[in-house]
């Protein structure tokens, strides 16, 4: 919490953490300094699962462009697979 | 300050008790204090926003080498307990622990320190990253400390769109407030604070004629003492930690002998 940058949101799927696969619920997206990547600053990614508790927590530290990079990769594979229709949906994928 | 001899007598206890926190509640600390009868100055350290972590316990038990009275509360008691991480991941999804809470918390730490028998009377208060800022703060907001030590504590300086019901006013605008002599350290390439952010800091502490040190360490940048991160710089962390006991021993007085 040295920047404050957090961003939640509601994510409905499943991510296999330290004990095996768990249903997602939560997404906590930080810009702060990192716990262990080798980066003066990065963006944290918590998926959490409500029925696991944090201890099943799926974490990932990434550097900056490598989340720009994550960000573009997520988007190219959704109009891919969802073309036009989530363009309709969203206005545009980027 | 004293060099260690190695004929000197050292001896120290370590341990988690519970002390008083913010509006009634019963928290954890870790507290650690040499041998003896002292009098001893005492030390609140206030944790870095990873958690209530080893880190953490290693600097509290550094304080109680160099002579202090060292407490360092679970200021994140109040997200329950877990493995620091997990805990500090559940106070980031939150929105942080409301400042309130901390200055709560800080200073009934403060008051269990000074009622300590061997206490010399004296404290002063020590954090590092948000702890940092929290020191600060508390230094702003309560009375009793003698000396209070910031380490790159980020949002001191706060736009109004940062402000929350939880942080409802920066830091910087309790700088008239300031009860003690405040020693800063900080990196010149942090953006958490950055460089300017720590200028405008100082400009208000002058405005006010407040007693205070900043120190602004080249090719550094957030959290140069943690040897456990890659942010870790050697011999501006040693250098900044001879600061911190030069300045504590001027403030608090010490029994150091290292």
């Amino acid at each position: 919490m040295c920047t404050g940058i957090v961003e939640n949101t509601r994510v409905s799927g499943a991510g296999k953490g330290p004990n095996g696969w768990v249903p997602l619920n939560q997404a906590s997206v930080s810009y702060d300094h990192p716990d262990h990547a080798q980066a003066e600053r990065v963006v944290i990614i918590d998926l959490i699962s409500e029925k696991a508790g944090l201890e099943s927590r799926i974490a990932v530290e990434l550097t900056p462009q490598s989340a720009r990079d994550l960000v573009r990769a997520i988007l190219a594979s959704l109009s891919r697979g969802e073309g036009d229709e989530l363009e309709e949906r969203n206005g545009s994928v980027y | 300050m004293q060099k260690y001899r190695t004929d000197t007598y050292e001896g120290m206890i370590a341990e988690t008790v519970t002390v008083p926190g913010h509006d009634g509640s019963v928290i954890n600390a870790y507290f650690a204090r040499p041998l003896g009868s002292g009098p001893f100055p005492g030390v609140v350290l206030i944790h870095h926003a990873p958690g209530w972590d080893e880190w953490y316990r290693e600097t509290t038990r550094k304080f109680a080498h160099h002579g202090y009275l060292a407490i360092s509360p679970n200021i994140y008691q109040q997200f329950g307990h877990g493995v620091p991480e997990d805990i500090a991941a559940k106070v980031r999804a939150a929105g942080g622990v409301p400042d309130d809470d901390v200055v709560g918390d800080v200073k009934e730490s403060l008051g269990y320190l000074k009622s300590l028998p061997q206490s010399n009377g004296k404290a002063g208060i020590f954090g590092t990253c948000s702890g940092g800022r929290q020191v600060f703060l508390v230094a702003c907001r309560t009375k009793g400390f003698d000396a209070a030590v910031d380490c790159w504590g980020g949002r001191v300086v706060m736009s109004q769109q940062e402000l929350t019901p939880k942080y409802p006013v920066a830091p910087i605008d309790y700088t008239k407030d300031l009860s003690c002599p405040l020693l800063g350290l900080f990196g010149e390439e942090d953006q958490f604070p950055s460089p300017q952010q720590v200028a405008q800091h100082e400009q208000e502490l002058k405005k006010y004629g407040k007693t205070y040190e900043f120190h602004m360490y080249p090719k550094a940048g957030h959290g140069f003492f943690y040897y456990d991160r890659s942010g870790y710089r050697q011999e501006q962390a040693m250098d900044g930690w001879n600061k911190v006991w030069a300045f504590f021993e001027k403030y608090l007085g010490t029994s150091d002998k290292r």
